[in-house]
């Protein structure tokens, strides 16, 4: 077991080395920007006077190393920061101010997180059941009816973008039918169930459109299992056909459908900036949106790298697991 | 493997031929193709423009709903008129298909051009470039693409062209996988022998990445790149749709969906038809995609259909 110890904690010196990597591209990227960064910053109805003045509150006159170093040096340690009257003291992790409101990121992050993360993690269960559950039905109807309509079906939802299907759902559920109020976020501390029901919607959109890859993946790799010789030998030894689906085949699906959850993450947390937008869930996804749409650079870049955190994140949890599903995997 | 020259694209060409849904795809992203190009011409014979206001279609009492029924639809406006602003929304729609593909291809350009040349001098470079390059690809596919394109649309300056902008921040930031596979399959190629034998007849590196890598690693980058375009579609399409992608006056398909909801009464096809263009087109465009990856590598196929019981191979 040593050797996995070993794996996972290179795993994990890996992904601190890409979080660095990621953290210093998109600084510079962001302030290194071609226009007058305190003027973005400021607006485009800023006196020069007041130009200036944020141009010396962000240190525009120093080096962008310096700039770069502060930054870190405020996640790690904590900042104090003057907005011209009175100081305001932003503890670790600080991820700076907004230029809109003065308010630290790290706050405004940590307010809308849960709405995302319910988003995602809730859409990952139904996804995860849903698309695995169809490979699997495709793989054991495999050259009947069945399968071809799942395979139609799958293919479909592999090419609606994820804001069409919302866009869809929302009308035909909420509006014509009439099934569902539109959706409302409440928070799960206060009422469970009026937070599931508001989310329903929101889960179902993400969920299909992430369960279609899965489905693929899952029946692909279900049939290549069942085309091995150790199937075969189950089959001679009288091992019925929905043990050898269920238990055999399915076990050959396992280690592809984690390495596909973790590679789809990202177009996963992308896909949830459309849904909450659509759905008009407060989470980071929409917060992301408007800090995008009145350029406020400290909370583009937090929310950066915060989502940028979680994408590494997952994908070291599933290196892990998937060591753990497949052993033939070399720990190198 | 396809072999490099005309042999081997005629043999693409007969398996991909062989496959009934790529061969529908294909005829479908043709006209696609077909219909972005002669965007001008199928608005002229139309009689209308996208960009035209037409306050006079619109109910302006009802907040802009379109008079006349199915939207405003007549001989005129064959697919009736935008809500509110009365543009003419065949005219939108055509010229649509031309941002949604010209903006993909090019994305696509840029992320086989960048990929392919970051993943060949990793191949070929010395242990330091391999390293350096291989790092900085991992923290390219780390990067999640929706969320860095969002980010990075909005601090570029406002004065390019909008649709040039989207392509190139989609193909900056997503060719971290083309360089990881073109990286893989020059290193396969690198040992074997006709690369060998060319490298030790003492032609240069640049020479040798050209004649004799390049047709070896342009299966599997076409395979790659075909499957990139239907996502870079959807990309573009979804950040239009946040505001941030391209911007009225020019038309997109995503953009069109943005306000759509609030109209679905009153107009469907305001809702409809954009939605629909774009599933057909990434579904098309799919289909192609997995079509030309059966026709470059029919034994990946071939495997999975092992234990369908089906025997479409016969027909080949």
């Amino acid at each position: 077991m040593s050797g996995f110890g070993g794996f996972a904690l290179r795993r994990l010196v890996g992904a601190v080395v890409t979080l660095f990597a990621i953290s210093v591209i998109v600084y510079v990227v962001f302030y290194v920007t071609p226009g007058n960064v305190a003027q973005i910053t400021c607006g485009p109805r800023c006196s020069p006077a007041q130009v200036q003045q944020v141009a010396e509150q962000l240190h525009l006159g120093d080096p962008l190393y310096v700039r770069y170093w502060h930054f870190l040096e405020g996640l790690v340690a904590g900042q104090d920061y003057s907005t011209g009257t009175s100081v305001q003291h932003c503890s670790a992790p600080c991820l700076g101010l907004s230029y809109q409101s003065d308010q630290q990121v790290t706050e405004l992050i940590l307010a809308k997180l849960p709405v995302s993360l319910s988003l995602v993690f809730g859409s990952m269960v139904l996804w995860l059941i849903l698309g695995v559950g169809t490979g699997v039905l495709s793989a054991w109807r495999r050259g009947r009816l069945t399968e071809r309509l799942l395979t139609g079906i799958t293919l479909a939802g592999v090419a609606t973008p994820v804001f069409v299907i919302g866009l869809v759902l929302m009308i035909v559920v909420c509006g014509q039918l009439q099934l569902l109020p539109f959706p409302q976020y409440v928070d799960f501390t206060d009422d469970p169930e009026q937070w599931a029901w508001n989310l329903l919607l929101p889960w179902l959109s993400l969920a299909l459109i992430e369960a279609a890859a899965f489905a693929r993946l899952t029946r692909a790799a279900m049939l290549e299992t069942l085309a091995e010789d150790h199937i075969r030998t189950f089959r001679a030894y009288g091992v019925g056909e929905r043990s050898v689906i269920g238990r055999h085949a399915l076990r050959g699906a396992f280690a592809p459908v984690i390495a596909l959850n973790a590679n789809n993450f990202g177009s996963a947390v992308g896909g949830a900036v459309l849904t909450e937008t659509l759905f008009g869930l407060p989470g980071i996804g929409q917060e992301l949106v408007h800090a995008v749409n009145v350029v406020d650079l400290p909370v583009v870049v937090g929310m950066v790298l915060v989502i940028g955190f979680f994408v590494v994140v997952a994908n070291v949890v599933a290196d892990v697991l998937y060591a753990v599903a497949d052993r033939r995997v070399v720990l190198a | 493997m396809s072999a490099p020259g005309a042999s081997g694209a005629r043999q693409f060409w007969r398996r991909l031929r062989t496959q009934r849904a790529a061969l529908v795809a294909a005829v479908v992203v043709a006209l696609l193709v077909l219909v972005a190009l002669a965007a001008p011409l199928l608005t002229a014979i139309e009689g209308q423009d996208p960009t035209t206001y037409h306050p006079s279609l619109v109910d302006s009492a009802r907040g802009g709903v379109p008079i006349g029924s199915f939207g405003g639809v007549s001989a005129e406006h064959w697919l009736g008129v935008e809500p509110q602003t009365g543009r003419d929304l065949f005219a939108r729609l055509v010229y649509g298909a031309r941002v949604s593909l010209g903006v993909a291809l090019a994305a696509t350009v840029v992320q086989v051009v960048i990929g392919v040349v970051v993943g060949v001098a990793a191949a070929l470079g010395n242990q330091w470039v391999d390293q350096l390059l291989s790092r900085i690809t991992d923290v390219i596919v780390a990067m999640p693409l929706m969320i860095m394109s969002l980010a990075l649309l909005a601090i570029v300056p406002s004065s390019f062209p909008r649709p040039v902008l989207v392509a190139l921040v989609i193909g900056l930031i997503a060719w971290g996988n083309i360089a990881k596979i073109v990286r893989a399959q020059t290193l396969t190629l690198k040992e074997l022998d006709y690369v060998s034998a060319a490298r030790l007849s003492g032609w240069g590196s640049w020479r040798v990445a050209r004649r004799e890598l390049l047709p070896g690693i342009a299966a599997p980058v076409i395979t790659y790149a075909a499957l990139l375009v239907p996502t870079n579609i959807t990309v573009e399409a979804a950040l239009s749709f946040l505001g941030v992608g391209v911007k009225p006056p020019t038309p997109s398909w995503g953009q069109m969906l943005t306000a759509a909801d609030v109209w679905y009464q009153a107009a469907p096809q305001y809702l409809l038809l954009p939605a629909g263009a774009l599933f057909v087109t990434v579904l098309a465009l799919t289909v192609l995609g997995d079509g030309v990856r059966t026709a470059l590598d029919p034994r990946a196929a071939s495997r999975l259909r092992v234990g369908t019981g089906r025997k479409r191979e016969a027909k080949a």
